[in-house]
């Protein structure tokens, strides 16, 4: 269409319209509804803030417990690996349960919670099967690759993407394996002669003692990062795993 | 239209309702809060603790102890160095006997023959050595090697009533003392040492005798023996009365 065209006359008023008696006063016409869509279902919302919860309890009285012997190692032996806190007793604030029995009261009695949230979450992404939409494979990682360059401003255009990026997929696949990883470490040291092969899995108690805590700074990065980036990104998401509806700027759905 | 969808409506894009942010923090700063102040959960708090301690010592017991799987064992050359190997005893200065000579264990409680056996008795009897990983609840391990009288060798001597359930240990540090399942008990590595790294037991130890069994956190070892009942109640413990756990198995 070209600049040159005249703009088509407006419709002369109806003369019509004017009598016309309408009790209710003529409302703007509708607002195209924004874009919501379900995004998380409540089982998901559910175990995701429970959740939350429960690997905060889970991880400040692991921190009260960490201080019963801060280091890693048999006794008499060298370091088993780098740490940072070797030796150190964290602050109060970070800790739960007051003294190591404390500790242990709190992480033994969340440990089932946290497990069975697991599991009951597993169980739904199976029955769902949102499994497809958050497992990264393979196929991903060019997909992957492209969001990154995006996100550090090398491509101006958001890649396509369907219910979640192909970051957030290694993400979310990620966390839920640590989620598998930190269980499993901790049974291997809640019960290293029971469960002699799996703690014989992780290298023995010691090794697996120092893994179960390796996944504790895993978990702190990847909440932060996490929460930065629904903040930053993508604040919407915060709604939509409150209320289950999203209604931001990447609705795009598989 | 109703009132509701209106509000929704007008609401911009990438928010979340006041609701939504208050619901948030409550929870946050609920969380934080327990952490800050060491919270020890309350009434309702400790009844769960209670609770999930009661189910995780029943599941230590009949889920995860098996009666025969034994606890690994090491080779001599990878055992830890005796001064780095810590022991642990309540009161001070070390517990010792004013007369060794005089010392002996007595047995009884619901058994059909309650005995007190002397230290070169204990000797005569079945003899087990191994060296093991000893796991303390505080989170350090260390590998020593052990020499005592199986437990159930013991048990087949003072033959224990059926309503026995449990048995208790008392020990000469004064106020230490505390029980096992019988389960644990007739473990075929539980022994009541005489001997560490291949040595009489010091006073370190528990010398002259002491509770060793490799599925068990060291706690539950009670050092410094004097008398082991038999029991239809379960005995409380040291550590145990002061919240530690009770089944204390690994």
């Amino acid at each position: 269409m070209s600049e040159s065209e005249p703009a088509e006359p407006l419709a002369p008023p109806d003369p019509e319209a004017e009598v016309m008696v309408d009790p209710v006063p003529e409302a703007a016409p509708p607002l195209p509804a924004p874009t919501s869509v379900l995004r998380h279902r409540w089982p998901a919302r559910v175990t995701h803030w429970a959740n939350a919860l429960l690997l905060l309890g889970m991880i400040a009285s692991g921190l009260q417990i960490y201080g019963g012997f801060p280091r890693f190692g048999l006794r008499g032996a060298p370091p088993l690996g780098p740490n940072p806190f070797e030796g150190v007793r964290f602050p109060a604030v970070v800790r739960l349960g007051g003294w190591l029995a404390g500790g242990l009261d709190w992480h033994f009695t969340l440990a089932w919670p946290f497990v069975l949230t697991g599991l009951f979450y597993l169980g739904f992404l199976i029955v769902s099967g949102e499994w497809k939409s958050l497992l990264f494979r393979p196929s991903d990682v060019p997909k992957a690759w492209a969001m990154q360059l995006y996100y550090l401003r090398l491509k101006k255009e958001h890649p396509p993407q369907g219910k979640h990026n192909a970051l957030q997929k290694a993400a979310y696949s990620f966390i839920f394996l640590l989620g598998v990883l930190s269980a499993a470490t901790g049974f291997a040291i809640y019960k290293p002669v029971q469960l002699s092969w799996l703690t014989a899995l992780f290298g023995g108690y010691e090794r697996a003692r120092y893994s179960h805590f390796l996944a504790v700074w895993l978990f702190v990065g990847f909440t932060l990062l996490h929460v930065v980036l629904v903040f930053g990104v993508d604040p919407a998401s915060l709604r939509a795993m409150i209320t289950g509806r999203y209604r931001g700027r990447f609705p795009s759905h598989d | 239209m109703t009132e509701n969808s209106k509000i929704e409506r007008v609401e911009p894009i990438e928010s979340f309702s006041r609701r939504d942010l208050l619901r948030l923090g409550v929870g946050a700063g609920a969380a934080s809060l327990l952490s800050a102040c060491g919270w020890k959960g309350g009434k309702l708090g400790r009844s769960a603790f209670a609770a999930a301690g009661d189910l995780n010592d029943w599941a230590g017991e009949h889920l995860w102890l098996s009666p025969s799987r034994l606890a690994p064992t090491y080779e001599l050359a990878e055992r830890t160095p005796e001064a780095a190997f810590p022991a642990y005893f309540i009161s001070r200065p070390v517990p010792t006997l004013a007369d060794p000579a005089a010392w002996g264990l007595e047995i009884g409680g619901l058994v059909s023959r309650p005995m007190r056996l002397t230290l070169d008795q204990l000797q005569t009897l079945p003899r087990l050595t191994y060296t093991v990983k000893h796991h303390c609840v505080e989170g350090w391990t260390a590998i020593g090697t052990w020499t005592g009288v199986p437990l159930a060798a013991v048990a087949a001597l003072v033959e224990p009533l059926p309503s026995a359930r449990y048995l208790r240990f008392e020990s000469f540090d004064p106020g230490y003392y505390n029980g096992f399942d019988l389960k644990s008990a007739m473990h075929p590595q539980t022994i009541l040492a005489y001997a560490f790294s291949d040595r009489p037991l010091t006073p370190q130890r528990g010398a002259p005798l002491r509770l060793y069994s490799p599925v068990k956190l060291g706690y539950k070892m009670t050092k410094y023996l004097t008398r082991i009942d038999w029991t239809a109640d379960r005995p409380g413990g040291y550590w145990e009365d002061r919240g530690y756990p009770w089944f204390g198995g690994i």
